[in-house]
């Protein structure tokens, strides 16, 4: 499964590990998650995280079959393009650490 | 309508001066004036968006102490200096940051003035300057009174008197709070104040007593903070608003004493927040209408009164945006990025703005508002059905959890506006 997940971020990482600026809509995630979605630490990172798996968390915030204590309220302020396009951002910010 | 009034009252001389973006984006200076969370996320952005920009930031101070967080810090939670921000990862960014306190915008020059007697001549400028106040308000609280009354609602100096004076406070003493009507910077600010100082007595001095005189008959968070302070504190925080009496009018620093319509309370401390502006140099330039805070475009955070200056932050009206840190930070970035696009002679569509907003009852206690802003009929709008506040009757673990994420959103938003 962890194979799995490496192999797939092999393909979304860009090869030059050049970040474009993340947009507006999705900057606003990282108050709470990090610059670029790195987290210091308290709050997942977000960063190089593969979009199948946030859009999973995010439907289970929105659903309630994922315990939450803030996203549930958070995740209601968004349809599901708004959504899509902001996990495709964070999963091409290459994780801290990882290999290009 | 309202340009022509304050035109009339001679209030905004640059309106009609300004001559629109310029041409020639590349190289193209943008000063942002303030180095709190709009201002040096406004820079980050500008920087990150066109590394060919010139960005200048002033800011009076050498550093910059935050206010979330600082009432643990007043309660002795922790330690004072690890609120304080310092610059160096906006100069390592390409901001050049300039220690200074402006003194006046010459718009239609396009530049400001600096109390040094320095100019800064700019192509586009960002105002996050914050708040001032409204001393006078209550009456007898004037900037010697905040010596003895601390308010301790811009942090630095006046935190650390607060922290001195609740030391020494002898055990059974009371402390008062007066807390002004809306609008005013942190809504649920003055009661996560009183949980903590509420904390800090309870261990330290259990015999002493909060009372909040407000001016307000509902607050923030209210029925989550009242049940906290029950369970936490049971009766030791009394909360009295407008309704009954809550109001207090005027203020005594040198006798020790706070006037409601009623009532004469003599306290061993006195916190008083008093009623609040955008930041001097908002007002001196003209942003700010009959509120005292700045109307601005609620996509481009342009100023409705002075075309080509962006106001961002507490200073803003921002609709039901509320005046907070994440507030000020998501503005930084909507304002920067549409700095950015109208050098390019682009226009931005608008984006959702978040806010989250936790306060802390206890180390280990916390709770939460939040609320996603969109654009509708020209104001900033909660989205229907989203945000909210914690909910009422959740587990110690649910509220501690609230609390690591409230340390977490603190280090992260950080990092995010000054790098």
């Amino acid at each position: 499964m962890r194979g799995m997940v490496l192999a797939l971020m092999a393909v979304v990482v860009p090869a030059t590990g050049a970040a474009e600026p993340l947009s507006v809509a999705a900057s606003a995630c990282t108050i709470c998650h990090g610059p670029g979605g790195h987290s210091a630490g308290g709050v997942p990172s977000l960063a190089g995280r593969p979009p199948e798996d946030l859009l999973r968390a995010l439907a289970g915030f929105r659903d309630g079959s994922r315990p939450a204590t803030i996203m549930d309220r958070i995740v209601r302020g968004y349809d599901d393009a708004q959504l899509a396009a902001i996990v495709a951002e964070y999963s091409h910010v290459q994780r801290r650490g990882a290999k290009p | 309508m309202r340009r022509r009034q304050l035109l009339a009252a001679g209030g905004c001389a640059c309106a009609l001066a300004w001559a629109g973006p310029v041409a020639g984006a590349p190289g193209a200076r943008v000063v942002v004036v303030g180095g709190g969370f709009g201002g040096a996320s406004a820079a980050l952005t500008l920087k990150r968006l066109d590394p060919a920009l010139r960005v200048t930031l002033v800011e009076a101070g050498a550093s910059h102490m935050t206010c979330p967080f600082s009432n643990a810090a007043i309660a002795g939670m922790m330690d004072p200096e690890r609120l304080v921000r310092r610059f160096d990862g906006l100069r390592h960014a390409g901001i050049k940051v300039i220690r200074g306190a402006v003194v006046a915008i010459e718009a239609d020059q396009r530049r400001l003035r600096l109390a040094q007697g320095e100019c800064l001549d700019y192509d586009r400028l960002i105002l996050s300057p914050g708040i001032d106040f409204r001393w006078g308000s209550p009456e007898g609280y004037d900037p010697a009174a905040a010596e003895i009354m601390p308010h301790a609602w811009r942090a630095g100096a006046q935190t650390l008197l607060l922290r001195s004076r609740l030391r020494a406070m002898a055990d059974g003493g009371l402390v008062v709070m007066v807390v002004p009507g809306s609008p005013y910077r942190c809504p649920p600010g003055p009661y996560e104040r009183a949980s903590l100082f509420a904390w800090y007595l309870s261990r330290a001095k259990p015999r002493s007593k909060i009372l909040i005189l407000d001016a307000k008959d509902s607050f923030s968070k209210q029925a989550l903070f009242l049940e906290g302070w029950k369970a936490l504190y049971g009766d030791m925080i009394e909360w009295v608003p407008a309704g009954k009496n809550g109001r207090v009018v005027a203020v005594n620093a040198k006798a020790g004493t706070v006037e409601t319509d009623f009532e004469t309370y003599s306290a061993a401390l006195v916190n008083v927040i008093p009623a609040q502006t955008a930041g001097r140099i908002a007002l001196a330039a003209g942003l700010a209408d009959n509120t005292g805070f700045c109307p601005v475009d609620p996509i481009t955070f342009e100023s409705r009164l002075c075309p080509g200056i962006h106001v961002i932050g507490d200073a803003a009206l921002a609709g039901e945006m509320p005046k907070s840190a994440s507030s000020a930070n998501a503005q930084g970035k909507m304002a920067a990025t549409a700095v950015t696009a109208s050098l390019r002679g682009r226009t931005v569509e608008p984006a959702l703005g978040l806010n989250v907003c936790y306060s802390l009852l206890a180390p280990h206690y916390a709770i939460s508002v939040t609320g996603v802003y969109e654009v509708r009929d020209g104001e900033r709008a909660n989205v229907p059905g989203a945000g909210g506040v914690s909910p009422l009757g959740a587990s110690p673990d649910f509220r501690r959890a609230e609390a690591d994420y409230a340390r977490g959103w603190y280090a992260n938003i950080c990092a995010d506006s000054w790098g």
